[in-house]
């Protein structure tokens, strides 16, 4: 994995809301064609590290961002256009969203917000994305029914495949198992393996073991900041630098 | 397992009576309307007929109908919403979607609710100042649409801005991570969730600019007037005024025609009220999520 090219690049990262500090001082690089986990226990920091990255500080009173963050060739930070910036990542959050429209529309609309509006080529699209989020089975025949009342685990698949609709270089999800059962997890990790070959992927989990399935490398944050970061293998057979890592990933704590 | 204590009597009984006593209040409520609307069609229900609402008024406005005042009303309150609606939703729009929470915006806000406290008197004060002399549009329909449109615009923009809010905030950030603008979001997403509630809120400040009389008195409402207006830089009778004028300024007139203006004018704000929450019923049954 190391010879991959940077992805993603982040420098001194700090965040605070207000004058409390979520994120301080982290430095670490996504590769390309990796998926990239992050563990750690509740208000270590993980999600606003993912919401640094697609700029979403802008939306959130009383965030702040200090650091740097390239994004491919991009300065985040420095980016006049975050809407396009945030068109080349997708997110996908642990509570999921599906908005109050048809399912076809929910995952045709960031094709159609880019432009596209050919029919044939949008019911490409909305079955791809929807076989891919392992939907299309329990709703092709009723693309006509509304996003929102599905079931919480189908939600966050259709979050998913909306986050696939936007054919991002990187794919951000938090947290997506939180409201999806274990089968429906299992089907979504073989998927995940697959996308790896298309984009980059930053797995944000609260199931240690889940970072171990997917993960190339994982970082481990804890109290805002990042203990450490190492090969996924290497970490859960015990080669880490501090004493915390092992106690987490051994569950002595979380 | 839990045995009926004597606190637990006394608790039911003290429960029961206050029951009841919220109930009577609202039964209270009632009765007004009631007996309102009974006197009204009592006393005034004989004389509506198709010749009351749709011939103009004669003989010192003792006798014949009541159209130009019907017709007027409706234009005054027409050009009102024209102008009232477009504006109220915009600043609504900027104000739950843009408006960043600074010192600014919250000015903003207070003079909005304070608006909504003017008396209508002091409205039409600054009708007559501003519409009728300064930008010179004589006494018209014009000038008394656009006070009426002053008076109404709080109202419009607290109610669409309570509708747009009330649309989830995680359905926008879906959207924002999606990589859609704030305006795109707004019109695939925020508004048409919102235009329901938007629209029940303007049908019910048609009800209510229906029966002003103050704003529009001094600014383009005419005593008497028996034909319709051509323009709006044309003075009009309206139904309001006529109310007044027939209870109050005219000598002889027989008693059911006051009463069968002001059924008139009752039904017609009854009628869109119920529009309204025919409405609404209608789109709570829809409701997407």
């Amino acid at each position: 994995m190391s010879s991959q090219p940077v992805k993603i690049e982040v420098k001194d990262l700090s965040i605070h809301y207000g004058n409390t500090p979520a994120l301080e001082e982290v430095s670490l690089e996504v590769r390309e064609h990796e998926i990239f986990g992050i563990i750690g226990p509740a208000n270590a920091g993980k999600t606003s590290f993912l919401k640094a990255i697609n700029r979403m500080d802008v939306f959130t009173t009383g965030m702040n961002v200090a650091g740097d963050i390239r994004f491919g060739d991009i300065d985040v930070h420095k980016a006049d256009n975050i809407y396009a910036l945030r068109k080349r990542i997708g997110v996908v959050f642990p509570l999921p969203v599906g908005l109050p429209m048809t399912i076809y529309d929910n995952v045709a609309l960031a094709p159609r917000l880019s432009g596209i509006t050919n029919k044939g080529d949008l019911d490409v699209i909305v079955e791809r994305c929807l076989s891919r989020a392992a939907l299309w089975d329990e709703v092709g025949d009723r693309l006509n029914s509304l996003g929102s009342l599905l079931s919480g685990g189908q939600q966050q698949r259709l979050t998913i495949a909306r986050a696939l609709s936007q054919n991002p270089e990187v794919l951000m999800l938090d947290e997506f198992s939180i409201a999806v059962d274990p089968v429906t997890t299992m089907r979504i990790e073989d998927v995940l393996k697959e996308l790896k070959s298309e984009m980059t992927i930053i797995l944000v989990t609260n199931l240690v073991q889940q970072a171990r399935r997917l993960a190339d490398r994982t970082a481990f944050f804890l109290e805002g900041r990042c203990v450490e970061i190492g090969d996924t293998e290497a970490m859960f057979n015990g080669e880490v630098q501090h004493q915390k890592t092992l106690d987490y990933i051994e569950g002595k704590f979380g | 397992m839990f045995s009926t204590t004597q606190l637990n009597e006394r608790n039911q009984r003290t429960q029961g009576l206050f029951r009841l006593l919220f109930l009577m209040m609202t039964w209270l409520l009632i009765l007004p309307v009631l007996i309102i609307v009974s006197t009204l069609i009592y006393k005034g229900g004989s004389i509506i007929s198709a010749d009351f609402l749709f011939t103009v008024p004669t003989d010192g406005m003792t006798a014949g109908g009541i159209f130009p005042a019907l017709f007027g009303t409706v234009w005054l309150v027409g050009v009102a919403l024209l102008a009232s609606v477009p504006i109220g939703i915009a600043a609504a729009i900027y104000l739950s979607e843009y408006a960043p929470d600074n010192w600014l915006t919250r000015v903003i806000n207070l003079a909005i609710i304070n608006l909504a406290g003017v008396p209508s008197i002091v409205h039409a004060l600054f009708g007559v100042g501003a519409f009728v002399i300064f930008f010179k549009f004589g006494t018209s329909i014009l000038a008394a649409s656009l006070t009426l449109a002053i008076m109404t615009l709080p109202v419009v923009i607290v109610a669409s801005r309570e509708s747009l809010q009330a649309v989830p905030h995680a359905f926008r950030e879906a959207c924002w991570n999606m990589g859609a603008t704030r305006w795109q979001t707004i019109r695939r997403v925020v508004l048409p969730n919102a235009v329901s509630g938007i629209l029940t809120g303007v049908i019910l400040e048609v009800s209510r600019t229906t029966g002003e009389t103050a704003p529009i008195m001094f600014t383009g409402a005419a005593f008497y007037l028996p034909f319709l207006p051509e323009s709006v830089f044309d003075q009009t009778m309206a139904l309001s005024l006529h109310l007044f004028v027939v209870s109050t300024q005219v000598p002889n007139v027989p008693e059911a025609l006051p009463y069968g203006v002001a059924l008139v004018l009752i039904a017609m704000v009854l009628i869109m009220n119920s529009i309204s929450i025919a409405f609404r019923m209608y789109l709570r049954g829809k409701k997407k999520w």
